[in-house]
């Protein structure tokens, strides 16, 4: 298990290094793919499994290959490379390594169980959310379906209003939406000076 | 999805005291020992499915062309001919052409081979014969499936040629778009199981013919022949193969690739056939039963004795060698198609999904889905299967939700009147697949046995 | 607990400091977009980890599921605005999008 941990962790940090120090992007987008996989890997370990399927095929499967894609088409050359200014790299690489280390001393500093138990005193729970149904083996599609179609029977004494209907639906209108907007933004336009 | 259900099955057999040696294996080393023999074996089907698929391909190729094919390999029918071709290609040079991106042109096709070796351990092979149980299996694989592309388009832009440029572009603009129907597709037979997971999937078909959801209902049949079809283009096979079309692009997105790296292509290739037609097996065709009424009967009453006993294992087997055959059958079918067709252009292809198979997998969901309602109001009664699709995961949820609860309390009273109960439920869930409760006959025994305090407390449960 | 909750936020946080230093320093406006991408994983990372080892429950998951929608969506319109920026002007870096500076 932390085997596994230790593997798609460090996979998906030096991904994402990577993705940071490499010129090229076609090698940013391979860089990215390694990094997004690993973080789907995580999930899996975290018996989120249908989250790290969403990962896998929404962002691996489809927004990447969308990006290079756009590489293919708006590249002016083979293997091209803008380089970015030197000055901009070490100032942002700094802030980068300092506001690191700011949320690592912050992630230290918290006492975990303390707030779990403050929060486990504050809501008047004796157990607290143990968590959806099985959740050594992550099957949490059932309980995520329920919980988008507004039904919880996860949480222990049935809140009311704790689904997520209306977003479920706010999100789908959103995709819409987004659908009809970047066909028209990306439709073959007719240019002007041509005509 | 660590604790996968047939890894937690053998390491149950597996833990104790060794026969022979004497050896005490405590459980975590059998969960290693469990986890390599899947591995092992599931390397082993994703080895040897290319191995028989390329021999089959190229046999069947000279057939329709009214020639023999391989001969000689191997004795009579040249069935190791597809050795020979691999210790060829090991032997030849691993070229990288001086204006390729090294980097990338070298890890492209791992990225393929890994991504459709990665399908095979969410693919079941007979009741329960699986790596990873998981409950949304059918979403991982083509998660999984998914990735291919994207090894691909690797290796068609970072070749430096424009032949592989081409093939590169084709096959990302065809795969973003496929993927929709085959998704949509896949999603018609769900809707009438209420699972995504596999094995639950194939274990409701069992019984006869009619149970397959090929014949659940006319848009099931329908959605079969689109879902094969649109995974005919997923595959990149003919007369879908734009992005290869080796008489107009010389080998589309592999035409730099020399020895080995070239073969792992063609083994992702054909694996990622396997699997796709595996899944549309267990999707449509009643994956590992064999649909004839007496014989289906017979080989589910073995599998409950038991599935480390000679008979339950005997059931399993059959059924795995009933389900590679209908998988073969259908890469047979595509191999047939992609020497009978001539090949589409792009612009066609793109036309065939966008304007034709996306409209017609949305008409055919909606109508799986309005399907049972029609029939409920116009007949007043459900469909094949006795419960609408909500009530049934409800049901199934609450079930698998109560246990560890109703364990406790049964524990703490152990009366005459829960015990009944409690063993219903323990037996359901012991044999590892709730899958029973959802088939049919299975489904109206358990009503019957179990007493009317589950489903109550059920009914209860998913009020809240 | 603690431990293996911490890791996991240490890992979203290292994915979040490389996007953003990647939205800061990238003049390919599509090296832009997937530093975007890499803020959005992080985020996810704290999500399902706090879904796994606090009392978030089920909330988490539903929460980077709806983050992984959207980015997709994200994804698509800044992809078309990308297009219809390299239609005008030929490039996709970014540094060159100033006709507004006056």
């Amino acid at each position: 298990m932390s085997l596994f941990f230790t593997i798609f962790a460090l996979a998906a940090c030096l991904g994402a290094v990577a993705v940071v120090i490499s010129q090229s992007v076609v090698r940013m987008a391979f860089w990215l793919v390694v990094s997004l996989g690993s973080v789907a890997g995580l999930f899996f370990l975290a018996d989120a499994d249908f989250i790290g399927a969403a990962q896998l095929l929404i962002y691996v499967g489809g927004t990447l290959v969308l990006l290079v894609f756009g590489i293919m088409l708006t590249a002016s050359g083979p293997y091209m490379k803008i380089p970015a200014s030197p000055g901009e790299t070490v100032v942002a690489g700094l802030i980068g390594v300092m506001f690191l280390f700011m949320v690592f001393a912050t992630i230290n500093g918290v006492d975990w169980d303390g707030s779990r138990d403050r929060i486990m005193a504050a809501t008047h729970q004796t157990e607290g959310a143990t968590g959806f149904d099985d959740r050594s083996e992550g099957n949490t599609l059932r309980p995520l379906g329920f919980a988008l179609l507004g039904v919880r029977p996860d949480v222990p004494n049935g809140v009311a209003g704790a689904g997520y209907l209306l977003p479920f639906e706010i999100a789908s209108v959103h995709l819409l939406v987004v659908l009809i907007g970047a066909a028209y933004l990306a439709r073959a336009k007719r240019r002007q000076d041509v005509v | 999805m660590i604790n996968t259900l047939a890894a937690n099955s053998l390491t149950d057999a597996l833990t104790g005291p060794l026969p022979l040696l004497g050896w005490d294996i405590s459980s975590d080393t059998a969960f290693v020992i469990a986890a390599i023999i899947h591995a092992v074996l599931i390397f082993h089907v994703f080895a040897l499915c290319p191995f028989f698929l390329i021999w089959l391909e190229r046999k069947g190729s000279g057939r329709i062309q009214d020639r023999l094919g391989p001969t000689r390999v191997g004795g009579r029918f040249g069935w190791l001919q597809s050795l020979a071709d691999g210790i060829k290609l090991i032997q030849k040079e691993d070229l990288c052409p001086p204006v390729a991106d090294a980097m990338l042109f070298r890890s492209a096709p791992y990225i393929v081979c890994l991504a459709s070796f990665a399908a095979f351990v969410v693919l079941p092979f007979s009741h329960s014969w699986v790596a990873v149980s998981a409950d949304c299996g059918l979403f991982i694989l083509l998660a999984i499936l998914s990735l291919e592309v994207f090894g691909i388009i690797m290796a068609g832009y970072s070749s430096g040629s424009k032949w592989s440029l081409f093939g590169g572009m084709r096959e990302a603009a065809q795969m973003v778009s496929y993927e929709i129907p085959l998704a949509i597709c896949a999603l018609i037979p769900i809707v009438s199981a209420g699972s995504l997971n596999l094995g639950e999937i194939g274990d409701m078909q069992s019984g006869h013919l009619g149970n397959w959801f090929l014949f659940h209902d006319p848009f099931t049949f329908v959605a079969f022949f689109v879902f094969f079809v649109v995974l005919t283009a997923g595959c990149k096979r003919a007369p879908f193969d734009l992005a290869e079309a080796e008489s107009e692009l010389v080998g589309g997105f592999h035409t730099e690739y020399s020895g080995m790296r070239w073969s792992f292509f063609f083994m992702g290739e054909y694996a990622s056939m396997f699997a796709l037609c595996g899944v549309a097996a267990i999707l449509f065709l009643g994956g590992w039963h064999t649909g004839i009424p007496g014989v289906d009967g017979l080989l589910q009453e073995w599998r409950t004795r038991g599935e480390f006993t000679p008979f339950g294992y005997l059931a399993n087997v059959i059924g795995a060698g009933v389900f590679v055959s209908k998988a073969a059958f259908g890469v047979f079918v595509q191999i047939w198609l992609r020497w009978t067709l001539p090949r589409l252009r792009i612009d066609q292809v793109m036309i065939t999904c966008l304007k034709y198979f996306v409209p017609i997998s949305c008409f055919l969901f909606l109508g799986a889905t309005v399907w049972p309602l029609l029939f409920m109001f116009v007949w007043e009664q459900t469909t094949i299967y006795p419960e609408p699709l909500g009530k049934r995961a409800a049901e199934i949820w609450s079930v698998r939700h109560d246990d560890s609860e109703s364990n406790e309390s049964v524990s703490t009273d152990a009366d005459a009147g829960s015990s009944n109960d409690s063993e219903s439920i323990e037996v359901e869930l012991s044999s590892g697949q709730y899958v029973a409760s959802t088939n049919k006959n299975v489904d109206l025994q358990l009503q019957s046995d179990s007493s009317e305090q589950t489903a109550l407390a059920a009914s209860i449960e998913v009020r809240q | 607990m603690p431990a293996e909750l911490n890791s996991y936020l240490l890992v979203g946080a290292v994915l979040f400091v490389c996007g953003v230093i990647c939205m800061a320093t990238k003049r390919n406006a599509i090296g832009v977009l997937m530093g975007v991408e890499l803020v959005l994983n992080g985020a996810n990372v704290n999500f399902v980890a706090f879904s796994k080892f606090t009392t978030l429950g089920l909330d988490g998951q539903v929460f980077s599921l709806f983050v992984i929608v959207l980015a997709a969506a994200e994804a698509a319109v800044a992809l078309a605005i990308v297009l219809n920026f390299y239609n005008n002007h030929l490039t996709v870096d970014v540094d060159r999008g100033n006709k507004l500076k006056g």
